[in-house]
């Protein structure tokens, strides 16, 4: 019984909240909404579990002195500081986003510079990649990269500068007149058929893929046949 | 090792060096350049252009501080559009840490329309699970938001008491920088056919033009350049438009590094034949 009372209550609770999303009149409409709040909850308390597992996790960590112990200990300090702050901040200013509270000074000045760092790094791995790793070593490669340089242009106001230039340079030559071209925005153009075209049909395929897939496994789940979440086989 | 070797293995600092006063130089000489505007952000700006005064917006704040640089001007550009068409709105969000982003956002727009909070804006907080959200809000938005985010119960804010489901929403803006924007599509659109429009970042865009394509969105704007064609369509100078200088130096820089590494790769591996 231990091991099937799960398997029975995601049986019902799966079957119900399909019934209720194909039928939304009472008493089913209000069963689902009464579902969604208690998913709410449920999500609310799986933060405070993945807090306690946080803290658990790089407290042993410190007492034990393993590698890297010293950043556990800067990650519990941010973590404590923080919820301080968030928390003083709810009770001398009634919300921790009031503008100009010990919270909001903390965000402002410490975590957006640090996320923005983090992220703002990317283009320096990306172009030094691109310069040691983008080779047009196979057809595939080839293609990719001609793709990627044709939307690089085409998404900044670059390709249509540089458009121009080329159908001025074009211009310089006796009898050629392509003045009318230049509006064109050519490298746009083909940017904007490559998102619409290729790329949205392939992303379209691994949507569907996904989608079947997410089916198929909620499925196995409702019906006992996935049971990886009990931790049994 | 000769010259085409030696080009091909450069010190990375070198190439970091180079970005570094790629991204730096534009945003200190302030240059700005023309922005076309791209269909999909047309077509965004006039869903929210052709509502009638005192028409209810929500937005969506489902990003972080990593993301700021592309969708905070896109969130200040919409805002700005909103009210000066004295739209009402109601800002929610996905993403725990970015949702003082949006009130950094709401006060500054605010501020600048002679906007009042409960009575031409509210902002509702975060509240966890979001698919539940989505889908709960189609019934009632009060069983999951009573209050704002200080703990205001909603029907005390005068327009928040016309407001309970999806019908009294005109539109909803998501900013997204991750899947949250799929969510939104799969159950406030496709469910009960809310209006929506979706801001992201430019490596989640492509994720979204399946939903622009099958009209499951009203549009899209995407990036960067999305956020400074929507501040040229408002007609106001932003972070984004200052921004694509240094966004087109870069990408004109990263292909003349794929160029020449390219070059290097071709030169080196005839020679080696």
């Amino acid at each position: 019984m231990r091991n099937q009372l799960p398997l029975i209550i995601v049986f019902a609770t799966g079957l119900l909240v399909i019934v209720t999303f194909f039928i939304p009149h009472e008493p089913f409409g209000s069963l689902e909404q009464r579902f969604l709040v208690w998913y709410s909850i449920v999500a609310g308390f799986t933060m405070l579990l993945g807090l306690d597992s946080l803290v658990r996790y790089h407290l042993i960590k410190i007492r034990d002195r393993r590698s890297g112990w010293g950043y556990s200990l800067v990650l519990l300090s941010g973590l404590f500081v923080t919820l301080i702050l968030g928390f003083y901040s709810w009770a001398r200013y009634q919300s921790p986003f009031k503008l100009g509270s010990p919270f909001m000074y903390l965000y402002s000045y410490v975590i957006i510079p640090l996320q923005a760092t983090m992220f703002a790094l990317l283009a320096f791995f990306i172009a030094s990649a691109a310069y040691r790793a983008f080779r047009a070593r196979t057809t595939a490669a080839t293609l990719l990269l001609v793709s990627a340089v044709l939307v690089m242009l085409g998404r900044v106001p670059l390709g249509g500068w540089l458009w121009q230039k080329i159908v001025s340079l074009i211009d310089l030559l006796p009898g050629t007149n392509l003045s009318g071209l230049k509006g064109l925005e050519v490298f746009a153009r083909i940017s904007d058929w490559i998102m619409d075209v290729p790329q949205t049909a392939a992303k379209r395929g691994i949507y569907i893929g996904i989608v079947l897939g997410g089916i198929a496994m909620s499925l196995r789940i409702i019906l006992g046949i996935e049971r990886s979440y009990t931790s049994g086989s | 090792m000769n010259f085409w070797q030696r080009l091909g293995a450069l010190d990375r600092r070198i190439i970091y060096t180079v970005v570094g006063l790629a991204v730096a130089l534009p945003l200190l000489l302030k240059i700005i350049m023309p922005i076309r505007v791209s269909e999909p952000v047309l077509n965004a700006y006039k869903t929210i252009d052709e509502l009638p005064a005192g028409s209810v917006v929500m937005i969506s704040i489902d990003y972080d501080a990593a993301s700021e640089p592309e969708l905070q001007p896109m969130l200040i550009a919409v805002l700005r559009h909103c009210f000066k068409k004295d739209l009402k709105v109601i800002l929610t969000g996905h993403w725990a840490l970015g949702l003082p982003l949006g009130e950094m956002a709401l006060n500054k727009v605010a501020a600048e329309y002679n906007k009042k909070y409960g009575v031409d804006y509210v902002n509702l907080g975060y509240r966890p699970g979001y698919s539940a959200l989505m889908v709960g809000i189609g019934r009632e938005i009060r069983d999951f938001f009573a209050t704002d985010y200080r703990g205001v119960p909603l029907d005390s804010f005068p327009f928040m008491r016309t407001v309970h489901n999806y019908n009294q929403i005109a539109v909803l803006v998501g900013f997204e920088a991750g899947a949250t924007g799929d969510a939104w599509v799969q159950f406030a659109g496709a469910r009960f056919g809310q209006k929506i429009i979706l801001g992201a970042t430019g490596v989640v865009a492509p994720d979204l033009y399946p939903y622009l394509q099958a009209r499951q969105i009203c549009g899209l704007i995407s990036g960067l350049q999305g956020a400074a064609e929507y501040e040229t369509l408002v007609k106001s100078i932003g972070t984004a438009t200052l921004g694509m200088p240094t966004q087109s130096i870069l990408h004109g820089l990263i292909i003349l590094f794929i160029i020449i590494g390219n070059i290097s790769y071709f030169i080196t591996r005839r020679r080696k034949k």
